[in-house]
């Protein structure tokens, strides 16, 4: 079987700083890692090929620092690795982004392409599916639990408040959730042949894709404005029993005339 | 020159670092508290490779260097300086000499199961009347035919009890000092040989340490390491490249203690203010990191020196020296910034101060590291 999981790298930080003008993220400066999701769909790949002998090929789209999501993932076990990078496909949304890797599996082919649930510094969960979507292929999202079956997978697709358990054939793509497992560490073995393997660099000239849609000339999204979140006043704590406590608090209400 | 950490090596830290802080840090109080050999930490290192690795894989290593070795012996200790000696003993003290000093039998029966980690390594050369004077061995081993018969015990032995395969150094031929002392592979299983009794200690109070026991053991010929009276040059080569592991570990402990104090210091408020503030607090912790990031350039240094199989004598004598004493000075500090709480068990500086005061003793005390350091200056 030939699995690709397609992995973002994220800054790992709660504190990501956006540029006021551009209203993009500055990734400068923040460790970056591969996003909590696709990790989890990339440890369900390797699993699978622990256990039945697939072949895993990673795919990434990002800048050229990005190699380091991708060698992590070698030395983690996947087979070959891929890096869509260009300046072409910069500043991309997820319709573009998803066309752009769409095109990319394309010449890569597959049997099983396994997506994060979403991106920690977008938070669309847009393009897993939309990749499905430009692929003609199923896809199920939000899959916790993996299991292969002959020509096909079954996945437990989890709620908030309830779980379906789905059948699929391949081909197929699925969205994976980073609770779905613990993901491996790496192995000292494969960190040291890492940097020994290649890590394909495929630019806009190595794929077949409608320039009119990839990149931010592609992107229909527009940003019209970005802000960090405002920072509220700091509170005041009382150390007082339950009956001083409501009486300060109906006062503190009266006060800002919400009572 | 070049002082930067290459990418695989980058790469290996921040493994090295997950793994350290998600499988093994949570259990450095309790190992330390009930004087418990972490076997279970032990079978997770074999898993990904740290048993093994500056071993070729065809020997069944993760085919790194010692670098990268000492990185991770480096970023075990700094959460538990159990874990650190553990695999220390284990790939210095007995994977190493197999592969320097082994027949291509000896490699191939030996070396593969020792660094995948399905079975575990030690050294004896310590003896109750043989310490820094490794050549008063009493310990001997009788050339009887197809096998030696070794009689004797040994003193302090890491890893004793929950290793499968012991480096054992004996006297051949006592007439000739030094030069009549051998070494063995020793297993086990083998007949007459036992475990004597378990050391209370100070520090590393999860790691084994034990006496051996030989009653008329049966030794193979075969499992002669190197030619018979060579076992003294052996001990002492293999020393030099433990104590690149035993550096790391201080360098580990050091490095732990600063990281709790950091948090430590910047959360505990007095006069209004964290002491964190403080210009004393700020200064110490300078110092401490100063001498923690000399240390660690030492002790990457030696290792760099083995890897490029330049003489690495001095410089592990040097690295071990230095980082040894900066972790007992350092996790002293670290406990005083703590106040009365470093002081407690609440806190793990104290521990990592106990665990430190060992460095600068086994695998050769501060004054032999002087010693070879000093008589590489006045030759």
């Amino acid at each position: 079987m030939n699995i690709v999981v397609c992995m973002k790298q994220v800054p790992d930080t709660t504190e990501v700083k956006i540029d006021p003008v551009t209203g993009t993220l500055i990734r400068e400066g923040i460790p970056s890692i591969i996003n909590p999701d696709d990790k989890g769909g990339l440890e369900a790949a390797l699993a699978l090929k622990d256990e039945l002998g697939a072949k895993v090929t990673v795919l990434s789209m990002g800048p050229p620092q990005a190699d380091l999501a991708l060698r992590e993932a070698l030395a983690m076990g996947a087979d070959e690795a891929v890096l869509l990078s260009d300046r072409a496909f910069g500043g991309a949304d997820t319709w573009a982004t998803s066309t752009t890797i769409a095109a990319a599996l394309r010449k890569l082919g597959f049997d099983l392409i396994v997506c994060g649930r979403q991106a920690i510094d977008g938070d669309t969960a847009q393009v897993g599916p939309q990749i499905a979507e430009h692929l003609g292929l199923p896809h199920v999202s939000y899959v916790s639990e993996l299991e292969a079956t002959e020509g096909a997978v079954t996945v437990k697709r989890v709620f908030e408040d309830g779980y379906q358990r789905i059948k699929v054939k391949l081909p197929c793509l699925l969205t994976a959730l980073k609770d779905m497992n613990k993901p491996r560490y790496m192995s000292v073995a494969g960190i040291f042949d890492a940097y020994k393997r290649e890590v394909k660099v495929w630019g806009l000239a190595d794929i077949e894709v409608d320039q009119d849609n990839i990149g931010l000339k592609g992107s229909p999204t527009r940003v019209k404005k970005s802000f960090t979140k405002g920072v509220k006043s700091a509170g005041k704590v009382y150390e007082v029993d339950a009956k001083e406590g409501a009486r300060i608090i109906v006062e503190a209400l009266k006060e800002k005339y919400v009572i | 020159m070049d002082f930067l950490i290459d990418k695989e090596h980058a790469l290996l830290q921040t493994m090295l670092r997950d793994f350290a802080e998600a499988e093994v840090k949570p259990l450095a109080k309790e190992v330390d508290e009930s004087e418990r050999f972490p076997t279970e930490t032990v079978a997770k290192m074999a898993r990904f490779g740290m048993l093994g690795m500056p071993f070729p894989k065809e020997l069944g290593g993760a085919g790194g260097d010692n670098l990268g070795y000492i990185m991770a012996v480096e970023a075990m200790s700094k959460v538990c300086g159990t874990t650190g000696v553990i695999l220390s003993a284990h790939t210095s003290l007995c994977a190493a000499p197999i592969y320097e000093f082994g027949t291509p039998e000896q490699k191939a029966k030996y070396l593969p199961p020792l660094a995948r980690g399905e079975k575990l390594g030690a050294f004896g050369l310590t003896e109750p009347n043989a310490g820094t004077d490794a050549a008063g061995q009493q310990t001997t081993a009788e050339l009887k035919g197809d096998h030696y018969l070794l009689n004797g015990s040994k003193l302090f032995i890491t890893n004793a009890g929950y290793a499968d395969v012991y480096i054992i150094f004996a006297m051949t031929d006592k007439s000739k000092g030094t030069k009549g002392i051998s070494a063995f592979i020793v297993e086990k299983e083998m007949p007459g040989f036992s475990i004597g009794k378990k050391e209370e200690k100070m520090g590393i109070r999860g790691s084994s340490t034990c006496e051996l026991i030989f009653e008329n053991v049966k030794v193979p010929v075969g499992n002669l390491l190197g030619a018979e009276g060579k076992g003294f040059g052996i001990a002492m080569k293999t020393l030099d490249g433990g104590r690149i592991g035993i550096a790391a570990q201080a360098l580990g402990l050091a490095q732990g203690a600063i990281d709790e104090t950091v948090a430590y210091v910047k959360e505990r408020r007095q006069f209004g203010k964290t002491i964190g503030q403080f210009q004393n607090t700020q200064f110490q912790l300078a110092d401490m990191q100063a001498k923690t990031d000399a240390a660690r350039l030492l002790v990457y240094r030696a290792a760099c020196c083995k890897d490029a199989k330049l003489p690495y004598s001095v410089e592990a004598a040097t690295a071990k020296l230095f980082a040894s004493e900066t972790a007992m000075e350092v996790t002293t500090k670290a406990v005083q910034l703590h106040g009365g709480y470093g002081y407690t068990r609440e806190y793990p500086v104290e521990r990592m101060m106990r665990d430190a005061k060992i460095t600068e003793i086994y695998e050769g005390t501060s004054e032999v590291q002087r010693m070879v350091i000093s008589a590489n200056m006045l030759k």
